[in-house]
């Protein structure tokens, strides 16, 4: 199912009607599964729409797979409800933490990456996907900081979970670009380095600059289109690994839908590439 | 051994450092990370991410306060209350009582009030579905069941009596939004109540008076419709009983409840 996506984009409430009526060939959307999490109300009601039109991703940002935790039980029962009733063509998380001693801080947190982090984690993605009953992609996050002792590198890191857990993983492209910037590694190499067979989707943003340091701290703010830097190492991805669906994020500065697929339309332009000089 | 070579122990300081930027208390390696430029990217986006929350989800008080006084009064409710539920559509639910007792607040007294719409509009939306109640099932009883039957208002319905301030009258202007910054309006002062229903997918408001309010209170704490027209008395002692078949009209037109129940007769 999932090899019949190419491009999507991420779903916000003002586009709703738009999406309903789109019918781009191949589009699929991907929402927070936190913002669904509800008893029942027209934004269910609205989510069903789509997915009768479209397939539908579910993106979490808060099941905080790397707290010294498990996953929060009630989180965990509600996203499988939603899960059941959505049938997601893709679900996925981040390698990071938010959910901690009770309290949730809207963010994704870093740590360490020890061997005990890497246990943790893979037991908590282990929990999660028994309780979905199915596989989860588990996306690489955005660093802004120098962290001491880690030890593994993050691909090895991510490497290790797919092994330990039967995961994939969910590239986003951004994140490598403004984490490369600001941690000062190559992110050529990174890609190049990234587990292609792993890759079950990528994930294309716009970043901004820190308003009183510039260019020497970049923020993964999705509040702009996706930077050129970021378009050209994607470009360089899909012809290293072939076409992944890839969904186009957009949660700030929202403009218009047709804006946002333009954006789809260039991505999906790039994924037929590779399948143009095959045939 | 340093104590922030554990994942639980590096969180605790992490999330320490997060909400208090001059502690003193944070352990020596989150103290150089926080010291990092990098570090504020964190504690802004959390910040943010609440604020923006709290803003979506308070929209009539934002418009009334103006969203510079919203968002500095939001930042001081955040570091008394993080969110304990990543759906952040839940978030604030003591926002009002948190304005209340917020001294710049004082001016606006009607400000708690707003709020507690607001709170009351997000429980409608995100309510579960169920049915409504078929007037015609109403129409249809036997008179002597009537007095005995029990409304069980729908899982959607919200109301609200405010004994002090048009607080109906100024939510619902501020919460449509539908006027111009420089318009002149004085809402007539008295008291009101309010009724939010989700009859058709979104949720929808009517005034609703005292005796509507004391009504739907006791509905909802089980009383029997002749126990629940007492109510009305009470509140409205100059109600007539087509004061009190008016009251049931447009409780039922507006989709306060779900079902009738008659299971309970006789049980004295």
């Amino acid at each position: 199912m999932t090899t019949l996506l190419t491009a999507g984009l991420g779903l916000k409430p003002q586009h709703y009607d738009a999406a309903l009526t789109c019918t781009a060939q191949g589009l699929w959307f991907e929402v927070h599964p936190e913002n669904y999490r509800v008893a029942g109300g027209p934004r269910l009601a609205w989510l069903e729409a789509i997915r009768e039109r479209h397939a539908v991703s579910l993106h979490g940002v808060s099941l905080s797979l790397a707290a010294d935790a498990r996953p929060d039980s009630v989180h965990l029962a509600q996203l499988a409800d939603l899960t059941r009733r959505m049938q997601p063509a893709l679900v996925s998380e981040h390698l990071a933490w938010s959910f901690w001693n009770g309290t949730y801080h809207p963010d994704l947190l870093p740590f360490p990456r020890t061997h005990e982090a890497l246990a943790r984690i893979a037991d908590n993605i282990s929990i999660t996907q028994e309780a979905l009953k199915r596989s989860i992609a588990i996306e690489n996050p955005s660093h802004y900081l120098l962290i001491d002792g880690h030890d593994w590198s993050e691909i090895d890191f991510l490497n290790e979970l797919t092994r330990r857990s039967s995961c994939s993983l969910l590239l986003d492209v951004n994140n490598v670009f403004v984490s490369a910037r600001n941690l000062g590694f190559d992110a050529v190499q990174y890609l190049d380095g990234f587990p292609a067979s792993a890759i079950m989707e990528i994930h294309l943003a716009g970043h901004s600059q820190d308003p009183n340091l510039g260019a020497a701290l970049l923020i993964d703010s999705h509040d702009a289109p996706v930077g050129a830097e970021v378009w050209a190492l994607y470009e360089r991805l899909i012809r290293r690994i072939g076409p992944r669906p890839t969904l186009i994020e957009r949660d700030d500065q929202l403009p218009a839908f047709d804006v946002l697929l333009d954006e789809c339309a260039r991505a999906a332009s790039i994924l037929n590439e590779p399948l143009a000089k095959a045939a | 051994m340093n104590p922030l070579n554990t994942l639980g122990a590096f969180q605790n300081a992490f999330a320490q450092a997060l909400m208090a930027p001059h502690s003193t208390n944070t352990a020596e390696n989150i103290a150089a990370l926080a010291a990092q430029p990098g570090f504020a990217v964190y504690r802004n986006t959390v910040m943010k991410g609440c604020i923006d929350a709290l803003q979506a989800n308070y929209p009539a008080v934002a418009r009334l306060t103006g969203e510079e006084w919203f968002r500095a009064a939001a930042a001081i409710y955040v570091r008394e209350t993080l969110p304990d539920d990543p759906t952040l559509l839940r978030y604030g639910a003591s926002f009002a009582a948190f304005l209340a007792r917020f001294e710049p607040a004082c001016e606006m007294a009607y400000l708690p009030g707003v709020a507690r719409l607001d709170r009351l509009w997000t429980e409608s939306h995100i309510a579960r579905d169920e049915a409504t109640l078929d007037t015609t099932m109403i129409a249809n009883l036997a008179p002597e069941k009537m007095a005995v039957a029990v409304l069980y208002p729908h899982a959607a319905a919200r109301w609200a009596w405010f004994a002090d301030a048009p607080i109906y009258s100024i939510w619902s202007r501020n919460r449509a939004g539908h006027f111009g910054e420089n318009d002149v309006w004085e809402p007539a002062w008295k008291a009101e109540g309010a009724l939010l229903t989700r009859m058709h997918g979104a949720v929808e408001w009517i005034e609703l008076n005292a005796a509507g309010c004391a009504f739907l209170d006791a509905c909802a704490a089980g009383a029997t419709l002749a126990q629940a027209a007492n109510a009305i008395r009470a509140a409205m002692p100059e109600a007539s009983g087509a004061d009190l078949q008016q009251v049931m009209r447009a409780l039922l037109q507006a989709g306060a409840f779900n079902r009738i129940s008659i299971t309970r007769s006789r049980k004295s």
